[in-house]
């Protein structure tokens, strides 16, 4: 897993909302859908709240960037956090079992059914 | 968080508890070729924005300084959804096609299915950076031509094709970005594609 530094341009904005770090984790996808696994509790930093409130849903990593206004580097760090304490859970782009078990044409298929239904 | 501006929709549209796997699509094209249109067209959301930051490190030399220099690009994108059933949900992203975001994208679009190039043929020019870049990434795409009221003369595919020199194998469609059915098109006609190829290499392997 690489870690890349960021820049988000306002040094001060990025301290405060990541404690200090600079580097995010790569686990997550853009398109990784992010489900809150318990309530926000009082006292909770600000962005963390927003982000179980959100993601009491499945949620993909660039609609909470996308709401919370965050860059999308910051909001990997902010849901590296929360994972790692348990509160939200991932669901990486074809890790399910019932899409990883897909054979690419198959799994084509369903998004070309999916599509003609619209 | 002061929110930068007030557009912020009053009831968002969640997905499906059981939505398990996101999928992504990509629209590059040049300035204004309709990529957003077209997003919003097909998109059960309005279509939202947000950017990355990147700090690109140590690529190449400042010819004047002969030091490594440090760059860092903003590239903002928008994108859109589509819930294709309970467990699938495709993610449509439209973003810029100019050389100078070019290094962003393997790692933001990385795994996606496919591209779509939109091109406005007043500005043919300005889709051969990206045709050539997703060739070199052996990126599947195809080729979708907006046509705008003020098209004249109108090009037909062939014509388009051979200023493009686009491969023989590449499909091309003609659409109306605004217009949902033609976006849904663009769409199956990628993934058609997409299956066609899968096929050929399930079929190899
Ligand atoms: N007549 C006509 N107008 C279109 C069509 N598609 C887009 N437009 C208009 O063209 C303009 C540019 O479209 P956008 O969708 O914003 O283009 P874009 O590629 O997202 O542009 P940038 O993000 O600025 O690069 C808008 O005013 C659209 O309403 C089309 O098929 N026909
Ligand atoms: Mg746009």
């Amino acid at each position: 897993m690489s870690r890349k530094p960021v820049d988000i341009g306002d040094p001060d904005r990025l301290y405060t909302v990541t404690g200090g770090r600079s580097e995010a984790d790569d686990a997550f996808d853009l398109v990784t859908l992010i489900v809150s696994e318990c309530e926000p509790t009082a006292g909770m930093q600000s962005e963390h709240t927003r982000i179980l409130e959100l993601c009491r849903h499945p949620t993909a990593l660039v609609e909470v960037s996308a709401e919370l206004k965050l860059p999308i580097t910051v909001v990997r760090i902010l849901l590296g956090d929360l994972h790692a304490m348990g509160k939200v859970s991932a669901r990486h782009p074809r890790a399910a079992e019932s899409v990883a078990t897909l054979p690419e044409t198959a799994l084509l298929q369903e998004v070309l059914h999916g599509l003609r239904n619209l | 968080m002061g929110s930068a501006t007030s557009e912020l929709p009053a009831q968002r549209t969640p997905l499906a508890d059981a939505a398990e796997t996101g999928l992504k699509i990509v629209v590059v094209g040049g300035f204004g070729a309709g990529k957003t249109t077209l997003v919003r067209s097909v998109s059960e959301i309005r279509p939202l924005n947000t950017e990355e930051v990147m700090t690109q490190a140590g690529q190449g030399v400042d010819e004047t300084a002969g030091v490594e220099r440090k760059t860092t690009t903003t590239v903002a994108f928008d994108f859109g959804r589509i819930s294709l059933n309970q467990r699938m949900v495709l993610y449509l992203f439209g973003a810029p096609g100019q050389e100078r975001f070019w290094f962003l994208w393997d790692r933001l679009f990385s795994g996606t299915l496919g591209a779509i190039v939109l091109v406005d043929t007043r500005r043919m020019e300005d889709s051969w950076y990206a045709i050539d870049r997703l060739e070199h990434l052996k990126t599947p795409f195809v080729v979708a031509i907006n046509r705008f009221d003020s098209d004249e003369p109108q090009f037909s595919l062939d014509e388009i094709r051979q200023a493009l020199a686009l491969k023989d194998h590449v499909p091309m469609v003609d659409c109306d970005a605004r217009v949902r059915s033609s976006g849904k098109e663009v769409l199956i006609t990628l993934v058609d594609h997409l299956y066609a190829l899968a096929l050929s290499q399930e079929g190899t392997s």
